[in-house]
């Protein structure tokens, strides 16, 4: 069997139940600072989206500290989503199972899960999650060094900067719905949170979400460790 | 000859408008007064001007503005564009009129123009930063700006700038301070020729009539006034002696408007942006109260179980035939 489906450091400590740990300490710590940052750049910028949301400037410290932090926020949100890039990339590529999934997606959102086919450490959804997230916010990023113009004004025409703004905020509600469908699908599959709280999922929940996942990491003597994790299941 | 306005009066006057007259208020509404007071005017009769920058020195001496000691590039234009201390510029173009291969030395006097419908006023995300009041004079609210550049990208003329001081948006005021009290703007004050004069918009319409019959009558047929409609006229025109070719007066926009980006930006999106939103928070909330929440079963914690354990064992040897 191919070990295309692991990330170093997942372990699989047998017991009853068998618990996983999918998400190492580092890993969580990256993701949460990304949603952070994420949430920052939301309420920033939708205060300069629409006038109805403009009182939301008063979280940054006025009008003008929100339009100086905001692309900051942005900076730092490069590099943390890079970060969970360079860790994820590899098992978040596309798989043949990947069509078979997405043409079953309504038996999915029914909650027949078991009527899918077998997946490896991310779903399609999740997968789409990853990538779209990376493309959209390569064109924040870029969009938004044309309309820094604390900075990058002499960079770019008005009509660049035009271009750019309306694009820069298009991208930002395409990523406030994903992350919407996100944090309601870790919400909806109960035992997900567990996993970017803990960093450890119960081998039920890799049974029932990720059996790919799950049997490579059962096959594999390298995954598991010396001793029964410390802390049981709740 | 056009009357100059009267020296201002030496006792404190009451101001001629003020907060009661904003007819347009960025990123918010207002109560428009129940009257609207005499849309004023700036006229620059491009015709008449000699190019002095006499207007230049009256707007940094009446609006206490300093600008930096520059670089001549080789052209007449100083400062060579717009800044936030130079709120109007000299703009010269020498142009061969290709009917008569006559060298013609074109000078616009550059700056706001004082849309009917602002551009900047509508790009801009602070509320009152940006006011319009009902004599048509669109001002910058200098403590409300939040140094976004969004009015750069709302203005079809590109004539904001922002400053790297204190990081907030400057353009020419159309002298409000001194039309409150009943004066003219300091640049109409200044010039010697009367190429700025200054008045109701009627008047400046009226006057405008007879600078351009008399140049049509020395043989600029084209000569006309630039008002354009694409933005709901102007409270400062030009007389252009070419008004059918606006763009060589040092690029002034032919027919000037909005850019559909902004409207884009500032209308549809909006709405698609929220309805999108909405919907997935819509479908979220909806799917959970038909689909529930997905659970892992006993059995699921058995079978994973009995995987592990089964693996377990026999993981040495599955290893060694991959």
């Amino acid at each position: 069997m191919r070990h295309d489906e692991v990330v170093k450091g997942d372990t699989l400590h047998p017991g009853d139940p068998v618990i996983i740990d999918r998400y190492s300490t580092t890993a969580r710590f990256n993701h949460w600072m990304t949603a952070a940052s994420l949430v920052l750049l939301a309420l920033s910028g939708l205060a300069l989206f629409h006038p109805a949301l403009y009182f939301l400037t008063g979280l940054f410290g006025g009008g003008s500290n929100t339009r100086a932090i905001h692309p900051w926020i942005g900076v730092f949100l490069f590099f943390g989503y890079m970060g969970l890039f360079f860790r994820f990339w590899k098992v978040n590529l596309w798989t043949p199972t990947d069509g078979t999934w997405l043409s079953k997606l309504h038996v999915f959102l029914t909650g027949h899960e078991e009527d899918m086919p077998e997946v490896g450490r991310y779903n399609f959804a999740q997968k789409a999650v990853f990538w779209w997230m990376g493309i959209l916010i390569m064109i924040s990023i870029a969009s938004g060094l044309a309309i820094w113009d604390q900075y990058f004004s002499t960079y770019t025409t008005v009509d660049q900067k035009r271009i750019a703004v309306l694009v820069h905020s298009m991208a930002a509600i395409v990523m406030i719905c994903i992350v919407i469908v996100h944090v309601y699908g870790a919400l909806w599959a109960k035992g997900t949170m567990t996993a970017m709280l803990k960093g450890r999922v119960t081998g039920g929940w890799a049974w029932r979400h990720h059996r790919k996942w799950l049997r490579e990491l059962a096959a594999d003597e390298k995954a598991r460790p010396g001793t029964p994790p410390a802390t049981p299941a709740e | 000859m056009f009357p100059p306005f009267p020296n201002p009066p030496t006792t404190p006057t009451q101001a001629r408008f003020g907060e009661g007259d904003l007819i347009r208020r960025s990123a918010s509404s207002v109560t428009p007064p129940a009257q609207r007071q005499t849309e004023v005017a700036k006229l620059i009769d491009v015709s008449k001007c000699i190019g002095c920058k006499a207007c230049q020195s009256a707007c940094l001496e009446w609006n206490d503005l300093h600008e930096e000691v520059g670089v001549n590039v080789g052209v007449y234009d100083n400062p060579l564009d717009l800044t936030p201390a130079s709120l109007t510029v000299m703009r010269f173009t020498e142009w061969v009129n290709p009917e008569s291969q006559n060298l013609e030395w074109l000078i616009r006097k550059d700056g706001c123009m004082h849309c009917e419908d602002p551009g900047c006023l509508k790009a801009c995300p602070a509320p009152g930063a940006i006011v319009q009041y009902s004599n048509g004079i669109v001002d910058f609210v200098h403590e409300n700006c939040i140094g976004c550049g969004y009015c750069v990208k709302g203005c079809p003329f590109n004539i904001p700038r922002i400053s790297k001081v204190d990081e907030k948006a400057y353009k020419c005021t159309l002298c409000s301070d001194r039309v409150a009290v009943g004066q003219g703007p300091a640049c109409a004050k200044a010039c010697p020729t009367q190429a700025i004069v200054f008045g109701t918009k009627e008047q400046m319409k009226s006057h405008a009539d007879g600078r351009i019959k008399d140049l049509k009558s020395r043989g600029f047929a084209n000569a006309g006034l630039y008002d354009p409609p694409g933005v709901g006229g102007t409270h400062v025109m030009y007389v252009l002696h070419h008004a059918d070719k606006p763009e060589i007066y040092a690029g002034l926009p032919n027919n000037p408007r909005i850019s559909p980006l902004v409207d884009l930006w500032k209308g549809v999106s909006r709405y698609a942006g929220f309805a999108a939103i909405g919907a997935f928070a819509v479908f979220s909330v909806l799917h959970s109260v038909v689909a529930g929440r997905s659970k892992v079963s006993e059995e699921d914690e058995t079978n994973a179980k009995r995987l592990a354990d089964h693996e377990g064992s026999n993981g040495s040897q599955e290893r060694a035939s991959t």
